[in-house]
């Protein structure tokens, strides 16, 4: 693996494809700018319900979902704007679910936790915690079943692999030989306990290993290192070779909802682990390699611009009209009001 | 016509199925072997063994897998032996199956079908007894059958292969081996639609499954005392046939729903309670149901005769609904 675990310097950077690395550094500063927004949704009380930030986690979401094509499978966690950002869903059909919206991408069904884009191939982020990895599963096992050279990504959290379904669901794509690209997204934290407390052993790459299961650690914060290790990962899983993990470790800035301060984190904490922000390392990378700070301002800019106006317009739109909330439960006995507001 | 026997109905069904159209796949423990009971002898044999695929013992997965395959454009059988295992994946039918639809706001479809044997059967005792159709007819999202007979087995296992919505297969483990006349024809059932089983004019018997069977035979034994009891079997819980029950409610004035279930939180709550709230006036008697102790199934054969409603039990039921 190349690509710096303790942050760039100017000899290796000139080892990048900068372009790429400057793109998703946009990448990231959309999730971002996104998730800011969010959390100024949420603050003026206009994004509902609990919301999960991954700031200081771009990187991962970037560095994976960039590697995916449009027809790859992702499945996500209640942590999950920007994996699904990344994939290539629409940022104002996201911002308009979000707030419960007409036109949202789920037409305010699901919210925040529930982000789905199956357009883009992004099958939805799961309320419940390890609950994805069985269905990622399934989706390779379509892939299988129709005969196509697609892979399917799953992301989850460091909490998530003490729960059945991640020991079941490495074991099953193994034993099949599915192409399973699993990311543990190791930020440190089980909401509001720290997840080394509550894991036994060395966590998530040691137990793929215990199952034969291909397991890649990097520094989830270096978007280099999840870019590259992600790239190889995915060649291999469309060549046959069976389900890989990558762990990557990364930090979450700020509280387990944006609704939490996060008081329970020993003091400086947070703050130090801004300096390994992976923002401020890739753009100090693209920098020493000769990238105009003023372009890079400029895309930034453009994030914070495209997401403050994708709050603003949600906020003028319309709600989802209440009568959607009868529909799509299913076809045979689907529901009826059982007394009518009139009557 | 020729006869078939339930289990063969629901094997022929799958393989049916299967043949028509290549996304239907099953998946489940010792599937290869056949199935606990049998159900697919021969299919591995036919179908390979990416079609009928054997399965690690994890129920959560099995469930899940097939929720993100279903997701993904194909039509998975998932067997759980026992509707009892099932409750390893209860998260995954009740929380990701059932709501896929739903929260992603008609994105996805989730065109899945669990089989999940219920009822007693030879002393299998408290883990592998129970008959837990109540709690997916509570889930907004999941459609329920309760095939009793050979032929309905067949369509109605047809039906959820076809459904674009989950569907959880309840067979009885006490009538795989019932022989009956075979489907009229290979169209698939439509979910909803109980039928009446035996025509009468004193009251009318809800029910469904195994104890439809009970329910006839205390229906005869009634019958030599002149009295004329008509029999319904739902064949779905969910949706549940509600015109058929009212219809036939309004003619004979008095109604008892029965289930081998326990009868507390049972289904025939909410049918006795639907028929109080829509026939009221016109009933002669209040509603009554009659259903299994709140126990668990225990293992000798004289206990477990304690907790089964027998035919006994509901010639008596009907006589205190008559107040005779
Ligand atoms: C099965 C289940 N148990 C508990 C919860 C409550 N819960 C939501 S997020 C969370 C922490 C998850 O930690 P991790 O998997 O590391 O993901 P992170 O929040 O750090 O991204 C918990 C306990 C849940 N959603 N689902």
């Amino acid at each position: 693996m190349t690509g710096g675990q303790n942050g760039a310097t100017a000899a290796t950077a000139s080892n990048h494809d900068i372009p790429r690395l400057t793109a998703l550094h946009g990448l990231m500063a959309r999730i971002r700018a996104f998730e800011r927004a969010a959390e100024t949704g949420q603050s003026r009380g206009l994004v509902l319900g609990a919301v999960h930030l991954s700031i200081g986690q771009e990187a991962v979401a970037a560095g994976v979902c960039a590697q995916l094509r449009r027809d790859d499978l992702l499945l996500s966690t209640h942590r999950g704007h920007g994996h699904t950002l990344a994939k290539g869903a629409d940022a104002r059909a996201m911002m308009l679910e979000l707030l419960g919206k007409a036109g949202g991408t789920s037409d305010g069904r699901g919210g925040s936790m529930h982000i789905a884009d199956f357009s883009v191939g992004m099958l939805g982020a799961n309320g419940v915690v390890s609950a994805n990895i069985p269905i990622a599963v399934g989706a390779a096992q379509a892939i299988r079943l129709k005969g196509s050279d697609q892979v399917v990504a799953c992301l989850f959290g460091d909490g998530a692999i003490n729960r059945g379904p991640f020991m079941e669901g490495l074991n099953w794509a193994k034993v099949f030989n599915l192409p399973v690209l699993f990311v543990c997204e190791d930020n440190g934290w089980s909401a509001t306990t720290r997840t080394s407390t509550l894991t036994a052993g060395e966590g998530a790459a040691a137990r793929a290993r215990s199952m034969d299961v291909t397991a890649i650690e990097i520094d989830g914060n270096d978007l280099v290192a999840v870019d590259e290790a992600t790239r190889e990962a995915v060649a291999r899983l469309r060549a046959g070779e069976g389900p890989i993990l990558i762990h990557a470790r990364t930090y979450r800035l700020l509280g387990h909802t944006a609704s939490d301060p996060a008081g329970y984190r020993p003091a400086g904490e947070a703050e130090e682990r801004w300096s390994g922000d992976p923002m401020r390392r890739n753009r100090a990378l693209l920098e020493a390699a000769g990238v105009p700070a003023a372009e890079l301002d400029a895309l930034e800019q453009a994030a914070t611009d495209e997401m403050t106006a994708a709050l603003d317009a949600a906020e003028a739109a319309p709600w989802a009209p209440a009568a959607l909330a009868l529909e799509d439960v299913q076809d045979a006995g689907a529901p009826a009001r059982f007394w009518t507001r009139e009557g | 016509m020729a006869d078939i026997t339930y289990l063969e109905a629901g094997r022929l069904a799958l393989a049916e199925e299967m043949d028509r159209d290549p996304l239907v796949w099953a998946l489940g423990e010792d599937l290869g072997r056949g199935g606990v009971f049998k159900q697919y002898d021969g299919l591995q044999a036919r179908f390979g063994a990416n079609r009928i695929v054997d399965t690690p013992i994890s129920e959560s997965t099995i469930m899940g897998a097939a929720v993100g395959a279903a997701m993904s454009g194909t039509r998975p059988v998932v067997e759980m032996r026992f509707s009892d295992f099932a409750l390893c994946a209860v998260d995954e039918l009740v929380n990701q199956a059932a709501k896929a639809r739903y929260m992603f706001g008609g994105q996805t479809r989730v065109p899945l079908v669990v089989r999940e044997p219920i009822g007693m059967w030879r002393s299998s005792a408290a883990q592998h007894s129970q008959s837990l159709e109540a709690w997916y007819a509570h889930i907004p999202g999941l459609v329920v059958t309760v095939p009793a007979t050979p032929a309905d087995n067949y369509a109605l296992l047809k039906a959820a292969i076809r459904s674009d919505d989950p569907v959880v297969h309840m067979e009885h483990k006490n009538l795989w081996a019932l022989s009956g006349p075979a489907a009229e024809s290979d169209a698939p059932a439509e979910f909803g639609r109980g039928v009446v089983r035996r025509a009468g004019a004193d009251i009318t018997l809800v029910t469904w499954s195994a104890t439809v069977w009970t329910a006839l035979d205390a229906a005869a034994a009634l019958g030599v005392e002149g009295i004329n009891v008509e029999v319904i079997d739902l064949r779905t819980l969910w949706p549940w046939d509600r015109e058929l029950v009212l219809e036939s409610v309004s003619r004979t004035r008095r109604a008892l729903v029965v289930h081998e279930a326990v009868q507390a939180g049972g289904f025939g709550a909410e049918i006795a309670a639907t028929i109080a709230e829509e026939l009221h006036h016109r009933l002669e008697g209040p509603v009554r149901r009659l259903g299994a102790p709140r126990a668990p199934v225990p293992y000798a054969p004289p206990m477990e005769s304690e907790l089964k409603i027998t035919a006994g039990d509901v010639c008596k039921a009907v006589k205190v609904a008559l107040g005779r």
